[in-house]
């Protein structure tokens, strides 16, 4: 039988900097996975205007439109949670400044919401 | 007072083991180590665990508390099992010997590989030595030498349970305290030795150590201050 | 180089390529959202890069950050979840930073030149 207290136990992971490790970890994965698609799709360019607009009709649907909301939202989660990392680990202590959690949190909706709005405006 | 308390307490021999639950009076005041006191004295002789103060200064009550790595002495039933139910289990990331007690040897070794000895360059002939207690370093050191060693920040992070190797939270430290300690001569060896795959750079920030210590230590900041040191040190080939 | 130089090294050029990408995703993610306004279409895009080498520039150093910061973290979490160490492990790693810089380097050299 498991013993309680190892990774599979949430109840001692439910503490704000461990979110945001998991946030960060899984949003890399995520967008780990999206570049070389991303590259790709791009790339077609190369065989011409008509090949690389396939592709992006291709995509005009709903269920790609909402994959790319979410990998928007994905990157700024990483970008700020990121730079929370980049503060914590070169300026001087100043605790797991949980301040930055929020921020990125609400980074995420703000390029969320923008990108929505973008698309559906 | 009056309705009992279900306890669900780890019982057996390294990984082979599963719960037991006993039902243990409620009293006011009662903390977890009186609960498993209790069992201990009263139902079952043959549960194993350790303890020493029972007053919040040895460390050596610590256990997983629902799921929680905690000093049972100091944690209170009312607060943990509001709902009449707790679980009790030995620290995680460290083998058992049984039941309640585990195996601490990994924790201590580690902490003598991260150099965790103070050796000094004055000898007694020397003058005193001179430290500034309002230094950038004086300050840091302070803030991580109250550490007793309880192995709740070894027990509470991911890391070590991933690598094997990684020196773990309070062992890096204690290097942290001893990097800043002005009197001491072994820096470069200590940066080389909370190096590489055991150590400081692994850290991942998760900060479970630093939220669950008991005395308040901060390890991720000293571990990001290691980090910093160590990468500036290999950068500029002293290591 | 030790184990302990090459860990300490990786780990600074993880976060010197994270400040690179910090500046880089800002201006991207400005970009995105910036473009997909009406729907995006070759057209658009390609009448925006074509022959623009400035901004060519600046997705060849984000490109290149990529393929420094992607690898170093794919192998981190290869080492400690997938039980992935060792020599083949650093070998993929290595592989994975040249796939993203090869394809990355074919897309925007089909989308500026």
């Amino acid at each position: 039988m498991k013993r309680p207290g190892n990774f599979s136990d949430f109840r001692s992971r439910t503490h704000p900097a461990y979110w945001a490790f998991l946030v960060h970890r899984f949003s890399g994965l995520a967008l780990a996975a999206f570049l070389p698609v991303h590259f790709w799709v791009l790339g077609q360019a190369i065989h011409g205007e008509a090949a690389l607009d396939g592709f992006i009709r291709f995509t005009d649907r709903a269920l790609f439109k909402f994959g790319e909301w979410g990998l928007v939202v994905l990157l700024a989660l990483h970008l700020m949670g990121g730079v929370r990392l980049l503060l914590i680990e070169f300026l001087p202590w100043s605790g797991l400044r949980k301040n930055w959690i929020a921020l990125a949190l609400g980074c995420g909706a703000a390029a969320g919401l923008a990108f929505a709005l973008a698309l559906l405006g | 007072m009056g309705t009992d308390i279900e306890v669900k307490v780890w019982r057996g021999n390294g990984e082979q083991g599963g719960f037991t639950t006993y039902a243990v009076p409620r009293r006011d005041s009662q903390t977890v180590l009186d609960v498993v006191t209790y069992i201990q004295r009263h139902l079952d002789p043959s549960l194993s665990y350790r303890f020493a103060c029972r007053v919040g200064m040895c460390g050596s009550c610590a256990m997983t508390v629902n799921g929680v790595a905690r000093w049972t002495c100091r944690t209170s039933v009312a607060k943990v099992a509001a709902d009449g139910r707790l679980e009790i289990a030995p620290l995680a990331n460290l083998p058992v010997i049984k039941d309640l007690a585990t195996d601490m040897s990994e924790f201590f070794d580690k902490w003598a590989r991260a150099k965790g000895q103070f050796k000094g360059k004055h000898t007694r002939h020397d003058d005193f030595a001179r430290v500034e207690p309002a230094s950038r370093e004086r300050l840091a050191a302070n803030a991580g030498i109250e550490c007793i060693g309880c192995g709740i920040c070894y027990a509470s992070c991911d890391v070590v349970s991933w690598r094997a190797d990684f020196l773990g939270p309070a062992a890096l430290n204690r290097a942290w305290t001893l990097v800043n300690d002005v009197r001491d001569n072994q820096r470069l060896e200590r940066l080389g030795a909370v190096a590489g795959d055991a150590g400081c750079h692994v850290c991942h920030t998760q900060g479970s150590c630093s939220e669950r210590c008991p005395k308040q230590i901060a390890p991720t900041a000293g571990i990001a201050g290691l980090k910093r040191l160590v990468a500036k040190a290999a950068i500029k080939g002293e290591l | 180089m030790t184990s302990a130089i090459t860990q300490a090294k990786l780990w600074y050029w993880q976060r010197v390529s994270a400040l690179v990408m910090a500046l880089c995703v800002t201006v991207h993610l400005g970009i995105i959202i910036y473009a997909v306004r009406g729907g995006l279409s070759a057209a658009e895009i390609l009448g925006r890069t074509q022959g623009n080498w400035l901004l060519g520039g600046f997705y060849a150093v984000f490109l290149l950050a990529c393929a420094v910061h992607v690898p170093i973290g794919l192998a981190t979490i290869a080492a400690e979840w997938l039980g992935w160490r060792g020599r083949s492990a650093d070998l993929a790693a290595i592989l994975c930073g040249g796939l993203i810089a090869g394809m990355g380097l074919r897309a925007i050299y089909g989308l500026v030149a």
